[in-house]
């Protein structure tokens, strides 16, 4: 059973948004307006956040792209009234829209802050209504969303994989931000497969996790900026 | 209505009927009033599920406002009633007698009114029931639909028993809603059998309800405890609900006491000394809800962990500190000076320290919910909850359905137990003196 694993390398990422972009053309994420988005309800999967370290003027501004983690021990499965949100047999995150009552409860209980509502039923501006991901089911309002690490890739993969009857190969599954990264700076991969890229540089002594301590074990390393 | 002269008038507790068989203009007026709120109320919910929850104030990080503050506050105020009215027929407190009716609706009502309180809050009220048919018996938020709906249950049927008595006694006075009385007394004469068997029933009743009651309190602080936020994530919580919730529901009690005492004009039945003590009871949570918040801040204060500390500053001097030290004024300051210097404690002072806690209450119920989520511990731009008119509106209305509620209810039943009163008269006078009798040395006759 593959373990999945995302590395993303700060010292490599320039904080371009590609990966926000990429993440919300292949999810069908619902677009907001600005005055929406100013008032906070704004949908991120994959989301670029802005980190200021120091006093002024010597302020060291960090731009950190922050997916879903994907916990191994995630708190929002657990409570969860519905099991609209629970950890599937792949060790992903996963939602089901059509079974979430929306009492956003996991979004709370989430540390991360990974959670997206949909505060409205999303309003389509022509482009992105002519390019939906066939893949990705569209949501309604009122209901949780996040990243998935791009699930459906993963399903296509292991059916590929199924029907030459052979194991998921290396970079066969990988996320949409990984790949449109222009960096190079997320890496994904098996972290059961002890030759595997992930797996080296999550045990780089640059690697860390947020929040550790909470004991969530998230899936999502980070290589910390060379200084 | 029925205009012939009905045989109330010559009854020792006449007084208790007559707002049940006259009604004045007033009554209607008030009335109006409370249903255009309410229905304007309803208005702006089918707004919301037609436009979505991005009409309230909650956004990205603040996912939780108003509904679940109001959601807490009011089964909060639902503890007045049964458990104050069990606890004081367990304790064979003899000036409860006019108080626990009084008591027990403002629970039936307010419960009701609160339990719907997280459905107004879901994105999807369409899916409600997949509550029951996909549960998870894991969530807490599972356990509070399982308390509440017990809790109801158990809060009705307390209610109703002691009602049965009174319910015949309007039955066999003819009059307007015969059928209904008819059908709720259900076959009541007055049979010693029958007392025995209600008797028996209350006293099963007034036990069973205390555990739920506190576990009702108890299980909605887990919704917040259970989880890894600051500020939420604190074993104190449940007794500190349930403390509070007792606190505030005394409170509610006390206006709904005076409000009604001034309208009907109960005041033969009650009178300062009910106040008084009831009064006190008020002091006294006001100083152990002191001591749990002084507990709940001290030990995050000194302890001085990043994310807690963040919260509560947030709270001490941040965009929330005229609702933290408001609650403090509110809860603690005020009541304290009024119940305490025995020249403030009248019926005035009683009821000014009444609604200063009732919305100290309400206040602590906010600072529980807002703060932790405007400030998550992932480092992401601090959110601000402004409410809108949408949260305003049903605020407004949870609270008119629960004086709507009050008001239907006096017209139907009376206020206050007409048998309980009479068998104070009759039996509880002998009973305390046989009592007092018994375990006074030196006091035997």
């Amino acid at each position: 059973m593959p373990k999945w694993r995302m590395v993303i390398d700060l010292d490599k990422c320039t904080g371009c948004g590609s990966c926000m972009a990429a993440c919300k053309m292949e999810n069908n994420v619902q677009i907001v307006d600005s005055k929406e988005a100013n008032e906070g309800g704004v949908l991120n999967w994959m989301d670029v956040i802005t980190q200021y370290q120091g006093d002024y003027p010597n302020i060291e501004v960090n731009r950190v792209p922050k997916p879903c983690f994907q916990c191994d021990h995630p708190p929002c499965t657990k409570v969860c009234p519905v099991r609209a949100t629970y950890l599937n047999p792949d060790g992903l995150v996963a939602q089901i829209y059509h079974r979430c009552i929306g009492c956003r409860y996991c979004m709370t209980a989430c540390p991360y802050t990974s959670k997206v509502f949909n505060w409205h039923d999303p309003k389509w501006i022509d482009g992105p209504n002519k390019c939906f991901n066939p893949d990705v089911s569209v949501r309604m309002k009122g209901v949780v969303e996040k990243c998935s690490f791009c699930s459906h890739r993963l399903m296509k993969a292991k059916e590929d994989a199924a029907i030459e009857d052979r194991p998921i190969l290396e970079g066969e599954y990988e996320p949409a931000c990984v790949e449109i990264c222009p960096t190079d700076a997320i890496y994904f991969g098996d972290a059961e497969n002890k030759d595997s890229e992930v797996y080296e540089l999550s045990k780089s002594y640059r690697a860390t996790r947020v929040m550790e301590g909470l004991g969530l074990e998230p899936k999502v390393y980070y290589l910390a900026k060379r200084s | 209505m029925s205009e012939q002269k009905l045989n109330y008038e010559s009854e020792p507790d006449a007084a208790l009927f007559r707002p049940i068989y006259e009604t004045g203009k007033g009554y209607y007026i008030v009335m109006g009033i409370f249903i255009a709120i309410l229905l304007w109320a309803i208005f702006m919910y089918f707004n919301q599920i037609r436009f979505g929850l991005g009409v309230t104030g909650m956004n990205q990080t603040i996912t939780w406002g108003f509904y679940i503050v109001n959601f807490v506050f009011f089964i909060g105020i639902s503890h007045a009633g049964t458990l104050i009215s069990a606890i004081l027929r367990l304790s064979k407190a003899e000036w409860r007698r006019p108080i626990t009716r009084m008591a027990e609706v403002i629970t039936a009502i307010v419960l009701a009114i609160g339990g719907l309180h997280p459905i107004l809050d879901l994105g999807r009220p369409d899916r409600m029931l997949y509550l029951i048919e996909a549960g998870r018996l894991q969530s807490p938020l599972l356990w509070d639909v399982t308390s509440i709906t017990a809790y109801f249950t158990a809060s009705t049927v307390y209610l109703f028993l002691p009602m049965i008595p009174d319910i015949a006694r309007l039955r066999d006075q003819g009059g307007k809603l015969k059928w209904l009385y008819s059908f709720l007394s259900w076959g009541w004469t007055e049979t010693e059998h029958q007392k025995k068997v209600l008797n028996k029933a209350i006293n099963i009743l007034m036990v069973m309800v205390i555990p739920i009651a506190i576990s009702v309190h108890t299980v909605i602080s887990y919704i917040f405890s259970m989880t890894l936020q600051p500020g939420w994530h604190s074993t104190i919580f449940g007794p500190y609900f349930v403390v509070g919730a007792i606190f505030s529901g005394i409170a509610a009690l006390l206006i709904v006491m005076i409000a009604f005492r001034r309208v009907f004009h109960l005041e033969n039945y009650l009178k300062e000394i009910h106040f008084k003590y009831l009064g006190t009871l008020l002091l006294i949570m006001s100083i152990v809800w002191f001591y749990f918040t002084f507990s709940e801040y001290l030990t995050g204060i000194f302890a001085a962990e990043p994310h807690e500390m963040h919260i509560i500053m947030y709270k001490f001097t941040g965009p929330f500190a005229i609702f933290f030290w408001g609650m403090v004024l509110c809860n603690f300051v005020i009541p304290v000076v009024i119940l305490s210097i025995k020249r403030f404690k009248t019926i005035t002072g009683v009821l000014i320290a009444s609604f200063t806690v009732v919305i100290g209450m309400w206040l602590e119920r906010l600072i529980i919910v807002v703060p932790s989520l405007a400030n998550p511990r992932m480092d992401l731009p601090m959110g601000i909850y402004i409410p809108t008119i949408t949260e305003w509106a049903l605020l407004a209305g949870g609270l008119s359905a629960f004086i709507l509620g009050y008001m239907i209810f006096a017209k139907i039943f009376p206020l206050i137990s007409v048998w309980e009163i009479e068998e104070g008269r009759k039996q509880g006078l002998k009973e305390v003196e046989e009592r007092i009798h018994s375990y006074l040395p030196g006091a035997q006759t």
